[in-house]
């Protein structure tokens, strides 16, 4: 469990059971069957957004298509009924391995996908499904009545009954989101969806936890529309597979509020009482208005409440203090990874001949250069010398068009990014990638998580990360409010965290005052002293003939010289690169 | 015999594929504008097809201004006239709901405002729809043209193979061609298509040089309600409609769209094309039921294959 779950989880427990037990009380005096219906759509509506939110909200994958998982759960129960007469007790059950199924087999292809792809992508699915379902004649199938023994089939003449089934489904759905949030889980989902790239190089494999995020969605959806299907006792493809059923998770949810275990639950609460009670209302006098007024609520409420109603009531009502910094422990024992020791004579990193064009132009051409153990290498040149390129070769967010590069004594090109993180690689960006939302212990958090430490450890290891660049004072602060120092410091605390035997550092100095600079070349001069091997890109010249033991030059993705600092700058052609033609004439006239 | 059948009906079929292609690009031009410069999902788009297909039957029936022209050249002058009704009515959605949401207002904040957006779409969608049931009432129209009816002939391919040219839908399709490649000029060679480009790339630096950003995504916003306008007239004159009929269209729009690759007003055009061609000429081997499910095979497929679209490049930096 993450930091502070604890707490988190009683609270929302405690919640949670107040909620069930309210609602179940209102619904044991509401009599009338239209009302009771209402009372039984909303909690599956709830599940279905909680559903999506899984997904969408907290893994930042859009779907616009989550029917087909709610069609596919609500389609398996009343075939299983019709077919095998198989009761629905065991038919939801028996969705949800077909919801789970489907959901791997939709994940696969569709995984390939980033952004407003995936997003429309998705909607392709369900409509495709519909028109499938349309052809092979199951236009409307009702479920078949079991006069003798109805419970045993889901039916009840008793409608309260009903709600009873829905909102015991809408209770197991929130808790699952609630272990989900307060797991591993759900901050590696929340981390990719702030920045998929920084979580990969912090050592999360992205597409698996999307992969997990949609088996889990896919799974409840289905329940969702299996319980939905034995409410409505008749289904149509439309009613399950249609748009109008992909666009009600994503509306209750943004309307409650994303990323919340509440958000589904109060938009459902709010929504679908007052789009039936329109329908009923107003439907009959003037048909459309119902819409009309239904669309006018969403978008007041949205404009109001651009986060959902959840985020902005908490903002405005209950914000509450910043929790206290963490009681400053004795240095809890960090578990330390362990490496195989490379003998003195063979360099930590060993790169050879590594090339990589775009199109016509060589970013990258032939670079060779080793890293040795406890070494700073600062690797300077140009704009456009082809340093970040170098860099994103190294960690896999690119690949190479030739050449080898060696931790020690392992291949590492040809892996994905998480897989070099784990090989022992920490990266930070030029431009820093933060999860803005998250508290900073969190945002270092990830970068233990990625190299699968256990919760405690990785808990541990991250303080003590936080610890070594100095910021464990601000653990609780959420990094949108840090300073730009105080965020390349955080990035380098989540490289730390993982406890790498080498750091790639992107422009770590850029952008900082000349006494912030001095600030971050002294934690990195203390890491030195700790036996970190580092190699870094630098513009900042001074900064780096304090700091690097050894430089690369790079000019037009080629090196152009290596060697010690002195040696380096006096070089004429460094300084033809780096000054011009022009300069060097003028100096020796 | 058989085999003449056979051509007969295949060059029937490409020819029907070609014709509303071109019509389904045009309508597609109009999504990938806002999809491409603004980056906003608009779940509203079919709706505003539907808007430009009522105020054509508005403009150019019973006592419509355009009445007078008749029913030959009528709808088609309706048709483009839509597009600068439904032009306006688009820069006020914008002025008033959209620019709340998005453009330099929500850059750089978490999910830039994709939520929010959808929400407000999705909003709008619903009430033209119901609002659509209230004014214009639920039976369905079309705007008559005696040429809907007629068609040019074309024999001499094989034996006694002829081709059938519904007169309609070829003036509708020249139209959209029309409609289509003076966009696309405007776009490349004018400094407000230079703008609107400059507001896609990079609304930041665009406003740095001194592009009134805000403005020229209310531009794109209307140009593409009125472009999706212009293309929902010329379908009306050959096509039955009513206020739902929205739902139909906004699905073929954004296979459409992605297929061309997001961002690519050329590309647009192309996938719609795609998309019309790959529907009608389905209907050789598929069941009409399953002519639509063969678009979304088609259009998952391609994605698969081609992440970026057809015509679309990606890229990103780390």
């Amino acid at each position: 469990m993450r930091q502070g779950a604890t707490a988190r989880l009683r609270r929302d427990g405690i919640a949670l059971a107040v909620v069930t037990v309210a609602y179940l009380a209102i619904s044991t005096f509401v009599t009338n069957s239209y009302y009771q219906l209402i009372l039984t759509l909303v909690p599956i509506w709830a599940v279905f957004g909680v559903s999506w939110n899984i997904l969408s909200g907290y893994g930042g994958q859009l779907s616009f298509g989550h029917a087909s998982f709610f069609g596919i759960g609500a389609y398996t129960v009343t075939l299983a009924l019709v077919y095998w007469n198989l009761t629905p007790w065991l038919g939801i059950p028996l969705g949800m391995v077909a919801g789970a199924v489907a959901a791997v087999i939709i994940g696969t292809p569709t995984f390939r996908l980033r952004g407003h792809y995936f997003a429309l992508s998705m909607l392709a699915y369900p409509l495709a499904i519909l028109y499938f379902l349309q052809y092979f004649g199951f236009q409307e199938l009702s479920l078949p009545m079991h006069r003798e023994n109805p419970a045993a089939f889901l039916e009840f003449t008793d409608t309260r009954l009903y709600t009873v089934v829905a909102i015991g489904l809408l209770a197991a759905g929130v808790l699952a989101c609630m272990l989900v949030e307060n797991s591993r889980f759900g901050l590696a989902l929340l981390a990719i969806r702030q920045n998929e790239l920084a979580a990969e190089a912090a050592g999360i494999n992205a597409r698996q936890w999307k992969m997990r995020a949609l088996t889990a969605s896919g799974t409840i959806a289905a329940a969702a529309g299996g319980l939905y299907a034995c409410v409505l006792l008749v289904v149509t493809p439309d009613s399950v597979f249609g748009l109008l059923v992909s666009a009600q998770p994503v509306v209750v949810t943004l309307f409650g509020g994303v990323a919340s275990i509440w958000g589904p639950v109060i938009g459902a609460a709010v929504l679908v009482p007052l789009a039936e009670s329109l329908n009923a209302q107003l439907g009959s006098i003037l048909p459309g208005i119902q819409g009309v007024v239904y669309g006018g609520a969403i978008i007041v409420i949205i404009l109001a409440a651009p986060d959902g109603l959840f985020w902005t009531i908490r903002d405005r009502w209950f914000r509450r203090a910043l929790p206290p910094p963490p009681p400053a422990l004795p240095a809890a024992p960090a578990p330390s990874r362990t490496y195989v020791t490379v003998s003195a004579s063979v360099p930590l990193l060993q790169v050879t001949d590594l090339s990589r064009s775009f199109g016509g132009l060589r970013a990258v051409s032939r670079v060779s250069f080793t890293v040795a153990q406890g070494e700073i290498l600062g690797i300077i040149g140009p704009n456009g010398a082809g340093k970040t390129t170098l860099f994103n070769v190294l960690n896999g967010v690119l690949s190479p068009d030739e050449g080898s590069a060696m931790l020690a004594g392992q291949p590492m090109l040809g892996r994905k990014v998480y897989q070099v993180c784990r090989m022992g690689v920490g990266r930070t960006f030029q431009v820093v990638r933060s999860f803005p939302r998250l508290p900073l212990l969190d945002n270092v958090v990830v970068g233990a998580y990625g190299v699968g430490l256990p919760d405690r450890d990785a808990v541990a290891a991250a303080e003590q990360a936080l610890r070594r660049v100095g910021l464990l004072q601000l653990a609780t602060r959420q990094a949108g409010q840090l300073t730009n120092k105080q965020l390349r410091l955080m990035e380098l605390a989540r490289a730390l965290a993982g406890q790498p035997r080498l750091l790639l550092l992107d422009e770590t100095l850029a952008g900082l005052g000349r006494d912030e600079c001095e600030d971050v070349l002294d934690v990195l001069g203390k890491l030195r002293d700790e036996g970190m091997t580092i190699a870094i890109i630098e513009h900042t010249m001074h900064a780096m003939m304090r700091l690097a033991d050894r430089f690369v030059v790079l000019d037009h993705g080629a090196v152009l010289a290596t060697g010690l600092p002195r040696d380096v700058v006096e070089d004429r052609a460094v300084i033809e690169a780096y000054l011009g033609k022009k300069f060097l004439a003028r100096q020796n006239a | 015999m058989d085999l003449e059948v056979l051509i007969e009906n295949t060059l029937n079929v490409l020819a029907a594929g070609v014709t509303i292609g071109c019509i389904y690009g045009l309508m597609c031009i109009g999504l990938g504008l806002i999809f491409g410069i603004m980056r906003i999902v608009n779940f509203a788009q079919g709706e505003l097809l539907m808007l430009g297909m009522y105020a054509s039957l508005y403009l150019v029936t019973g006592g419509g201004v355009l009445a007078f022209l008749g029913p030959y050249v009528g709808p088609f002058v309706g048709a483009l006239c839509a597009g600068p009704i439904v032009f306006a009515g688009g820069a006020l959605l914008h002025k008033f709901l959209i620019a709340r949401v998005s453009g330099l207002r929500t850059a750089g904040s978490i999910d830039d405002g994709h939520f929010g957006q959808l929400l407000v779409t999705l909003g709008i969608s619903l009430i033209l729809q119901n609002g659509g049931l209230i004014v214009f009432g639920s039976s369905p129209q079309t705007v008559r043209t005696p040429l809907a009816s007629r068609a040019f002939e074309l024999t001499g391919f094989y034996g006694d193979a002829t081709v059938f040219l519904n007169k309609a839908r070829l003036i509708a399709c020249t139209v959209a061609i029309i409609t289509a490649i003076t966009l696309y000029l405007v776009l490349e060679y004018t400094r407000l298509g230079k703008a609107l480009r400059a507001a896609a790339d990079n609304p930041t630096a665009a406003t740095y040089m001194g592009i009134d950003v805000d403005r020229a995504y209310r531009i794109a916003f209307a140009l593409g309600c009125g472009i999706t306008a212009v293309a929902g007239g010329l379908m009306a004159t050959y096509l039955s409609f009513g206020p739902f009929i929205g739902l139909d269209y906004v699905i073929i729009m954004y296979s459409g769209v992605v297929l061309g690759g997001m961002g690519s007003i050329l590309g647009a055009f192309w996938g719609g094309l795609t998309v019309g061609f790959v529907q009608q000429c389905s209907a050789l081997v598929l069941p009409p039921q399953l002519q639509n499910a063969a678009i979304f095979v088609v259009f998952l497929l391609i994605v698969m294959l081609r992440p970026q679209g057809l015509f679309g490049r990606s890229a990103e930096r780390a």
